[in-house]
């Protein structure tokens, strides 16, 4: 009846999992009693749960990738932590069996839940507004992806509290976690998360990409389409061509696991290597896909805030096509160490290499535009000078372990994890916060706290170094990755340093939320608020709609004439909102249940599949396909605002502008 | 009420006899496979020649019939679309056997 479920799945016998759930569940229920208290079911539900409107699904997307950030930090500093104390004799506090699924849980939360939720929801709010639409081309599709990744998410915590994580790694390598060596339900939770999330990851993809293609402003052609909107594309491309590799890989472990088949096992024909192939096929494009659209946010913000136009827009554009393509040609580079001869490796090497060039182009892009440019230094841009630093050295230690001889040394030692934060934290994480200091203005109409945000970036730079440099150190002085324990006395001192590390970053994550709080408690004062639509002088359409934009985002479509379209209209007084202009209803599409309901079955299939609770699998995999059969039949699906509402809220944004210009 | 966001004027979806046409096409093309297959009419290498023949068949059928290749007006995204999934399919397969021929020889495992 419940398959492999029972009570003795739930780790009462751990600790620290219990405080944990006891945390969760005290949160948990004063969140959800305050809800209730305030009664404001009605309006999550309507507003917020079954809204189509990219605006809110960006909000929920970003709301999501913060609660991944407290989970994976969660799961970094326990591990810095264990480091520092097992040490000669001492077992520190985690038990092996604990361990590993805590670094399996922290790189697959971190890389699926908070950067790739963070992308998609700067995505959602930055690209419909950057090129002049109302929405996105399929509304319900980009609800039911929030859905699928918020689900996923869930599968990943519930296996916290209920049976155990992977413990194979991020990437779950077989043999390991083939069923011989990992017969527990872990890697199961890890499979079906992986599998809903990257449902809607691919539509996230595809919803994107038509956007982009179908639904820019008159007059916007390739090469007068905002940067950001560029990587959005080229990221859409990267996600369409490679999540069906990431799928197929898992689903073919996920055969040998429920089905007994062999692709990957060590006997009946079976290969490993192959998985390794396939799940780097994916994994490459995978990084260029999440730092593409960071590259994005900050040829946006160093431009905003230097007062100039960003420096070789058409290199910038160029460099980032040839990054896409050039992507999906260095996977060995993960590698290196299979086995493969010179041939395959020399080819991979250099291919690899080759990439540094046109992210080299982009660096000095941004420098020539920073270059006798009248720079503010506000919070992005510490974000964007920092990214600047810290995204070069990892860069140059990336192509140090390009060189397959040196990656023979180096191959998953801690060099390579410092290598691989060292990208991700300073060139996706810094880029996508500092996106989110840019654009909240917009999204949510007051600006964030400067002070705390500046806090913030201090604590995460000076933070990251004392975290990562010993662990290059480390990595030289022979250290592997996912080690337990250790008795070299030598690598001791370096292990408290990189704890120390850990500990500025904590303190960096608790002055972002901080500043959070901070701006929503202030969000009221008027020098918060952002009442022109254009607090930092943007240079693109998003900035000369209203902040927050009304739902339609623009009442008049506007006419793009040239790049930095914005800009272009201030400088030759031109009124790119055409205020006062005609008005016509705008056809809308409508809020729906579809997504949501979808997302629960989802997540029941998912949870049933892992504890092989057939019968209720059965329920979630038909309810996922009713759902969305009866929403294909649905023809209700649509409304039009009529032309007077249009009108008013329109004219009520053109008083606003003109009580701000006369003060 | 017709509208721009629920009508699709000017693809081709295809009718129910195209997608009967190409079901029973696939369908032929597939009883072919297995009983080329199965009834061990060929030798090894003509069993493997006549199977690569009509897998292509198949996915040229599958264009056709199913994903609409080179017919209304969105031909043009639909053949930009094609071809750069024959490129990133081919990296991927060649890549594939490249790398993993190329392991086998120097690990010596074949």
């Amino acid at each position: 009846m419940l398959g492999r479920l029972s009570l003795s799945a739930i780790p009462l016998d751990v600790p620290i999992l219990v405080g944990t759930f006891i945390g969760v569940l005290i949160v948990g229920v004063a969140v959800l009693g305050l809800i209730t208290y305030y009664g404001k079911w009605g309006y999550l539900w309507k507003e917020w749960f079954t809204s189509v409107d990219h605006k809110r699904l960006a909000v929920m997307y970003i709301v999501l990738a913060l609660v991944a950030l407290a989970r994976g930090f969660a799961d970094a500093i326990m591990m810095r932590t264990q480091l520092a104390l097992a040490y000669a004799g001492n077992p520190g506090y985690l038990p092996p069996h604990h361990y590993d699924q805590i670094f399996s849980a922290h790189g697959t939360i971190m890389i699926f839940f908070l950067a790739m939720a963070f992308m998609t929801g700067l995505f959602n709010f930055i690209v419909p507004l950057q090129i002049g639409a109302r929405d996105v081309a399929y509304p319900f599709l980009n609800n039911l992806s929030f859905w699928m990744t918020a689900v996923a998410f869930m599968l990943v915590n519930i296996s916290l509290f209920i049976g155990e994580f992977s413990q194979c790694g991020w990437l779950a390598y077989p043999p390991l976690s083939e069923m011989q060596f990992s017969p527990g339900v872990g890697v199961d939770y890890y499979i079906w998360a992986i599998q809903i999330s990257g449902v809607g990851t691919l539509l996230t993809g595809v919803n994107f990409f038509v956007t982009i293609v179908k639904m820019r402003a008159p007059g916007m052609t390739w090469l007068k389409m905002p940067v950001f909107t560029w990587t959005a594309f080229c990221s859409s491309i990267l996600i369409m061509a490679t999540f069906p590799v990431l799928t197929v890989a898992v689903a073919l472990l996920g055969l040998d696991r429920y089905f007994g088949m062999h692709f990957f096992t060590n006997d009946g024909g079976g290969n490993q290597m192959l998985y390794l192939n396939l799940i780097w096929a994916w994994g490459h494009p995978e990084v260029y896909i999440l730092v593409l659209p960071a590259f994005g946010v900050f040829s946006e913000v160093v431009p905003a805030f230097s007062g100039k136009p960003l420096f070789g827009y058409k290199t910038m554009v160029y460099a980032t096509c040839s990054i896409m393509v050039l992507s999906f040609l260095v996977w060995v580079h993960h590698f290196f160490t299979m086995g493969a001869g010179p041939d395959v490796n020399a080819f991979f090497g250099i291919a690899t290499m080759i990439i540094s060039i046109p992210t080299g182009v982009k660096l000095f892009n941004w420098l020539f535009t920073m270059y006798k440019g009248r720079i503010q230094y506000h919070a992005c841009m510490y974000w964007a000078v920092g990214f600047m630093v810290v995204f070069t050295i990892g860069g140059m230690t990336g192509v140090m372990m390009a060189i397959p001889g040196s990656d023979f040394v180096l191959h998953n030692s801690l060099f390579l994890i410092a290598h691989f934060h060292n990208v991700i934290i300073g060139g996706v994480y810094f880029g996508y916060v500092c996106g989110m200091n840019f654009w909240a203005p917009k999204v949510l109409g007051f600006k964030m706290n400067e002070a705390w945000g500046i806090r913030a970036f201090w604590f995460w730079l000076v933070g990251f170094f004392f975290a990562f440099m010993p662990l290059y150190v480390l990595g030289f002085e022979g250290m592997t990755r996912r080690i337990n324990h250790y008795d070299n006395p030598a690598w001791h001192p370096w292990m408290l340093i990189a704890e120390v590390g850990a500990v500025l970053i904590l303190f960096g994550v608790v002055c972002q939320l901080m500043q959070i709080f901070v701006s929503i408690r202030d969000c009221n004062k008027p020098e918060n608020r952002d009442f022109t639509g254009d607090p930092w002088n943007g240079r693109t359409l998003e900035w000369s709609t209203s902040s927050p934009p009304p739902v339609y985002n623009y009442a008049i479509v506007p006419h793009v004439s040239s790049l930095d379209a914005f800009t272009h209209d201030k400088e030759n007084g031109i009124d790119t909102r055409q205020a006062g202009a005609q008005y016509e209803a705008i056809h809308m599409p409508k809020n729906t249940a579809s997504g949501i309901s979808a997302g629960a079955f989802a997540l029941i299939f998912g949870f049933a599949a892992v504890w092989y609770i057939w019968w209720l699998a059965a329920i979630g995999l038909v309810g996922v396909i009713a759902t969305v059969i009866a929403r294909s039949a649905n023809k209700d699906i649509d409304y039009y605002i009529p032309a007077e509402e249009v009108a008013r809220i329109e004219n009520e944004h053109t008083r606003k502008l003109m009580a701000q210009a006369a003060e | 009420m017709s509208n721009p966001n629920t009508s699709s004027s000017g693809e081709s979806h295809g009718s129910v006899s195209s997608y009967l046409i190409g079901f029973v096409l696939a369908v032929i093309l597939t009883v072919l496979s297995f009983g080329v297959v199965m009834s061990h009419s060929l030798a090894p290498t003509g069993t493997l020649a006549a199977l690569s023949v009509l897998a292509l068949v198949q996915v040229l059928v599958h264009l056709h019939y199913f994903l609409h290749m080179g017919s209304g007006s969105e031909a043009r995204w639909n053949n930009i679309a094609f071809v750069f999934t024959v490129a990133f399919v081919s990296i991927l397969i060649v890549g594939t056997v490249f790398i993993m021929a190329n392991t086998s020889i120097n690990m010596m495992s074949r």
